[in-house]
């Protein structure tokens, strides 16, 4: 039998993947915002499982929510990445450190 | 009368608001016909008002003119008291003053600055007139700082010397010391008194001669002895006593006609005659009177010591004047402030006749002052010869001169006195006496005897001086003969000054020596019998010997005791140990507050310190600005899930 644990257990796991993911990766960029989506969707993750265990209907509009303002986001984000790409031709994560103090 | 006064103090002030700022309109005749007039006119009026007080015997006036403001129960007046103090020194003070203006139209006419000249000194009688006729503190003060101003422009007159300007700041900065004294002790009588008026301070005194004051450590001081000696530290500044005597020898930077009138006959005197004016409360403090003899001893004998060994004519008067201001501080420390009075009067002409002299030989010598290269002056210019050898003759008290008369009544006073040191000063003025006729006659057998030691040129062009030169020497004469004959009988042994000059029973030395008095004629040849005038006589005999007879004693003489000769050269090393201590002191201080406090704290911590700590503070910190996107999104979770284990944290517990 699932239990509300082993939802959690796995939204926890899916998290620290795309931590991990954001930290380790220092090649792409488009990894990068692969690994906030994940991110996001670890969340959801815990929001459909609390919807279900709680018999609370909120917590999975908040999800559709979630994914909305994610696509968005996908898109502005993959949009800024072709510009850089033009501006700078490289997605290497290594040369985007023009803020660098 | 209120009228009268204001004039005899306006139109000094008025001569010198013409000829300073209207000087080019007037033109240099203008300017000295402008000043020597009201100055003259000033003359005659202070004559009337002193025939009034004290031959008609009216009474004290004694009003307030104008009141300045009046703040918090005090209210500060412009002022006069007239009483037969005052007038006595109107009238030596107007007089000097006139004689001196015209003596200026002869010695500076080739000067650019005659207008000028003629404006300062016009100003300092104003100043004087002020300080002398004052009956509040206050106005005291105003007469006190403005002669010192006047003193400060006159002797840096000729402001392209650098030896002038530098004489102009010590004078100045020296009477600063003194004026700080004098300040605190009027600061003292504002406090504890509540008035600055002389008649009403005069009549709270009594009532605190028993008060304490404690100024640091539970020590108790008398609160009139501090007063006291606060008030004299101001009259040692202006008086020139050791320490504070510094000034007055570099003060003759300054053109002789002002040497005449501010350093010898007039502003030197402001001390002295301030501590007769406060005489009520001098008397008593036996301590302040002390200290007083003390001081005025010291000043008497070691600073006519010291004319022994100069070479500037001008230095040896100095000096002269110097050892005279100790004797007349000497009297007031006994408590004889007539004497004083008498002595500075007698003094005042006397001595303003020397600087004059010595002037007119300045002139002769075609502004050559050295002594060294004069000589045999006698056939050349008569008249200073003479007026000067009167004038010696005063400053030596011999028998009949006016300075015999107040010198004796001082050395007898002195002897008489039980104020405590009486006994010290008493031989330090009587030793004075000796040194007086030997540096005095120095100076008339170096300058007037003997062969003539200047150059060839100078000796062609050597004549006696114009005129306006002689004729007020020939006018100061006359009274270094006769003033002090007619003046001992009432001025020292009478009732002269009246209540104007108080003193308490105990001291009262010269009411003692009233009742040996038998008049002008007795009076002398008592005193040919006497110390003083063997002394005297010695003092002359030595001169004679020394620089007339055979010359070359002296050198001998200074090379057997050179280390003395060289203490007095040295002038006791007064000069060298202020310039070491006070001014290097001061420019010590300066630089280390300068180095260690403004560069390296202000400066180098607190600014550039702070400055460069955000510096260092920000090349720390920028480190963690990597600009990698994946630290920033690190940093943001991290710092997230610090938040929640807060936030849950709290939830729980």
């Amino acid at each position: 039998m699932l239990t509300l644990t082993h939802f959690l257990t796995l939204g926890a796991v899916l998290f620290c993947l795309s931590v991990a993911g954001i930290f380790i990766n220092r090649k792409n960029v488009i990894v990068l915002l692969m690994c906030i989506e994940l991110m996001l969707l670890a969340v959801n993750m815990n929001f459909i499982a609390f919807s279900h265990f709680n018999g609370d209907v909120a917590g999975q509009v908040f999800v559709f929510f979630i994914l909305t303002v994610a696509a968005a986001e996908a898109a502005i984000g993959l949009a800024i990445l072709v510009v850089l790409f033009r501006n700078r031709s490289s997605i290497n994560v290594e040369d985007l450190d023009a803020m660098k103090g | 009368m209120g009228n009268l006064l204001l004039a005899i103090v306006l139109l000094p002030l008025a001569g010198a608001i013409l000829a300073g700022l209207f000087g080019r309109q007037i033109g240099r005749a203008g300017a000295h016909w402008v000043t020597s007039g009201t100055v003259g006119l000033a003359f005659v009026l202070s004559a009337l008002v002193w025939k009034q007080i004290v031959l008609d015997g009216a009474p004290v006036y004694n009003a307030n003119l104008y009141t300045w403001l009046s703040a918090g129960g005090v209210d500060l007046h412009v002022g006069f008291l007239i009483d037969q103090l005052t007038a006595t020194m109107m009238v030596t003070v107007t007089f000097v003053s006139w004689m001196v203006h015209i003596y200026t139209i002869g010695y500076m006419h080739e000067d650019p600055g005659y207008q000028r000249f003629f404006a300062y000194i016009s100003l300092f009688t104003f100043s004087m007139l002020m300080l002398v006729m004052s009956n509040n503190f206050l106005q005291l003060f105003f007469g006190w700082e403005a002669v010192g101003l006047v003193s400060y422009l006159l002797i840096g007159f000729w402001y392209t010397r650098p030896t002038a300007i530098y004489a102009n700041l010590k004078a100045f900065l020296v009477n600063r010391v003194g004026d700080f004294g004098f300040l605190l002790g009027i600061g003292a009588v504002l406090m504890y008194t509540g008035s600055l008026d002389y008649a009403e301070v005069f009549k709270a005194a009594p009532a605190l001669a028993d008060t304490t004051v404690s100024i640091w450590g539970g020590q108790e001081w008398s609160l009139m002895t501090l007063t006291c000696l606060l008030l004299f530290v101001g009259a040692m500044g202006k008086s020139a006593q050791v320490p504070l005597h510094v000034w007055l020898p570099d003060s003759m930077e300054g053109p002789t006609p002002i040497s005449a009138l501010i350093h010898a006959a007039t502003m030197v005197t402001a001390g002295i005659f301030m501590v007769a004016r406060m005489s009520p409360l001098f008397e008593m403090s036996q301590t302040a009177l002390a200290v007083v003899l003390a001081i005025g001893a010291i000043t008497a004998f070691f600073m006519g010591l010291l004319g022994l060994v100069q070479n500037d004519i001008k230095r040896v008067v100095a000096y002269s004047t110097l050892s005279q201001l100790g004797y007349m501080t000497v009297a007031l420390g006994a408590s004889a402030y007539s004497a004083a009075i008498f002595h500075l009067f007698t003094h005042a002409f006397f001595k303003a006749l020397l600087f004059l002299a010595a002037g007119s030989v300045i002139i002769g010598m075609h502004h050559e002052q050295d002594m060294r290269k004069m000589g045999g002056l006698r056939k050349h210019m008569p008249i200073t010869y003479w007026t000067s050898l009167i004038g010696t003759l005063a400053l030596i008290g011999f028998p009949g001169f006016a300075g015999f008369f107040s010198k004796d009544a001082i050395i007898e006073a002195v002897e008489l006195s039980k104020t405590p040191g009486a006994e010290y000063a008493y031989w330090a003025v009587l030793s004075g006496v000796y040194i007086t006729a030997l540096y005095s006659f120095r100076l008339v057998f170096m300058v007037f005897h003997g062969e003539e030691r200047m150059d060839h040129h100078t000796l062609e062009h050597l004549h006696e001086s114009p005129a306006v030169v002689t004729v007020p020497l020939m006018a100061l004469a006359v009274p270094s003969v006769v003033i002090g004959a007619l003046g001992i009988g009432s001025m020292v042994f009478g009732d002269y000054f009246g209540a104007s000059i108080q003193v308490a029973h105990e001291h009262d030395v010269l009411k003692h020596m009233a009742e040996h008095f038998h008049g002008v004629v007795p009076f002398i040849t008592h005193g040919m019998t006497q110390l003083p005038f063997m002394l005297a006589m010695a003092g002359v005999a030595t001169a004679w010997v020394l620089y007339l007879k055979s010359p070359g004693i002296p050198a001998s003489i200074a090379a057997a005791l050179s280390p003395l000769h060289k203490l007095l050269l040295e002038k006791y090393g007064f000069d060298r140990f202020n310039e070491w201590f006070f001014a290097g002191g001061a420019r010590g201080t300066g630089g280390l507050l300068w180095k260690v406090g403004d560069v390296g704290l202000i400066d180098g911590l607190i600014v550039n310190g702070s400055a460069r700590l955000v510096g260092w503070w920000a090349g720390v910190v920028r480190h963690v600005q990597t600009g990698y996107l994946y630290h920033y999104a690190f940093a943001m979770i991290f710092g997230l899930l610090v938040l929640l284990a807060v936030f849950v944290h709290g939830a729980l517990s």
